[in-house]
């Protein structure tokens, strides 16, 4: 299915990152479900740092 | 190969699996707790000074004194209580766990239980029900007056109960009340229901008065609260040996004094990881607001840190009554939590989601991860000593617990040189 032809049929939207995308979706009627999602350790640099490293622990 | 975070891992998930917890006998706090002595109060949550307790530990601790008889005034207690004649250390130093404010002084009567898988065994005192009550820091002439009856006409009747029962297996009471509509920390209505069946012909057939058994069984089936004192050292006896296990980054304590929240994490053993306890989001009793709550207080997440509790309400939905929201929020708080779990629970079985297991394993790295945070729904103590509960709802530990842990389990790793450069 080409691009322009998913806008001739009725859209469903899963929307991910910015909530305002949903909430103007939704007044204007179309379905649409916001997920729930954050970037990893909600970015924080020095828990992605932590992440990182406990990620490289030998094996047993 | 497999790393040796996730051999630990698969390793505490066996212990949490395969735990038995078992109701075993009563006994006499500073007979039985091992390291109780006449001069210690145990306390739930993390470790804290009587300058630094909040006003329901600090109410508590009256009655407590009250009780014990050294002191017979508000006054007096409160003088005694910062003289330093008394130690305070956590329950969960000593194997014991203990709702809200959590006291036990050596002369409280407390269930005894043992994980008869692993051979460790957990404490916990009597449920005294609901309103004013010490372990909602409530200390006036009938909270005293209660904890006596208790100790000379609920215990030894429940002592001797025990004794021609025999040990009663709290696991499949929990996933037997699991499936008709508890969540095992705030709602226990089925569980309270399941154990008097269980232990009521016992009563009967113990040497005491009429008057003593009718009171006892009218107590305990007035309590739905009743089965919150087993519930707890029941997960407290199944996660304790977790924190042997080295190396892995499974939680098992989540504890608050009132003022702190802390965790223990598997591989980092006794260490407390603490952050300023949160204001609890819920429904006040009648005259009250959350103006007049006190931070989150109590051991009784020991629940929520074994996969039930919070973690379970999607099988409870009648709690959201007690704790607010709605039955879908209820679900929904389920489901989140297999986010930050790493195993479902073979024995605790939730049938609103088609029987599955419920969440079980707080993996500190998935918290950090996900930045999703454990749910727990709680009871709500007044700020101020003396009062009582004044409602109930749902709360999160802070972020800060978990980060502070993450940092120290990589500064283990990295001490010990088991990370590739």
């Amino acid at each position: 299915m080409s691009v322009n032809d998913l806008f001739k049929q009725e859209l469903k939207v899963v929307n991910l990152g910015l909530k305002s995308f949903y909430s103007d979706l939704k007044s204007q009627g179309v379905t649409t479900v916001q997920v729930n999602w954050k970037p990893k350790a909600g970015g924080k640099k020095n828990m992605l740092s932590l992440l990182s490293k406990i990620n490289k622990v030998k094996q047993s | 190969m497999i790393d040796i975070i996730e051999k630990a891992n698969k390793e505490a998930l066996e212990i949490i699996q395969n735990g038995q917890p078992t109701l075993i006998g009563l006994g006499v706090a500073g007979e039985v707790i091992p390291g109780m002595a006449k001069d210690l109060f145990l306390h739930a949550g993390p470790p804290i000074t009587w300058e630094k307790m909040s006003g329901p530990l600090k109410g508590g601790v009256m009655a407590g004194l009250m009780y014990e008889g050294l002191a017979s005034t508000p006054e007096e207690a409160a003088e005694y209580a910062a003289s330093g004649k008394l130690r305070f250390e956590p329950c969960h130093h000593h194997d014991a766990v203990g709702p809200m404010a959590g006291i036990v002084t050596p002369r409280m009567p407390v269930w005894i239980l043992e994980n008869t898988a692993y051979g460790n065994r957990a404490y916990c005192t009597l449920n005294e029900g609901l309103g004013k009550v010490l372990r909602m820091g409530a200390y006036g002439p009938e909270v005293i007056k209660h904890l006596q009856w208790m100790e000379s006409v609920l215990y030894p009747v429940l002592k001797e109960t025990i004794e021609i029962h025999g040990p009663i297996d709290l696991k499949t009471m929990i996933a037997q009340a699991v499936q008709m509509g508890d969540e095992a920390h705030n709602r226990n209505k089925a569980a309270t229901s399941l154990l008097i069946r269980e232990i009521a012909p016992s009563i009967l057939k113990t040497s005491f008065s009429n008057e003593d058994k009718i009171s006892v069984l009218e107590f305990l089936n007035s309590n739905d609260h009743t089965f919150l004192n087993l519930s707890m050292p029941a997960a407290k006896a199944t996660l304790e040996p977790v924190g042997k296990v080295k190396y892995s980054t499974i939680v098992y304590t989540m504890a608050r004094n009132g003022t702190e929240f802390g965790i223990r994490v598997g591989g980092l053993g006794n260490r407390w990881f603490t952050a300023p306890a949160e204001i609890i989001d819920g429904l006040f009793f009648p005259g009250f607001t959350k103006e007049d709550a006190n931070p989150d207080v109590g051991d009784s997440c020991i629940t929520e840190t074994l996969g039930i509790g919070g973690f379970s309400m999607a099988t409870a939905p009648a709690i959201v009554q007690f704790v607010g929201g709605t039955p879908k929020d209820a679900v929904r708080y389920t489901t989140s939590m297999y986010e930050i779990t790493t195993e479902e629970s073979k024995a605790y079985k939730l049938p609103p989601l088609n029987f599955r297991g419920s969440p079980t394993g707080i993996d500190i790295r998935k918290v950090i991860e996900t930045q999703v945070l454990p749910i727990i729904n709680t009871g709500i103590a007044h700020k101020d000593p003396g009062v009582g509960q004044v409602g109930a709802g749902i709360v999160r530990p802070p972020m800060a617990c978990f980060e502070q842990a993450l940092e120290a389990f990589v500064n283990l790793l990295e001490d010990k040189g088991l990370l590739e450069d």
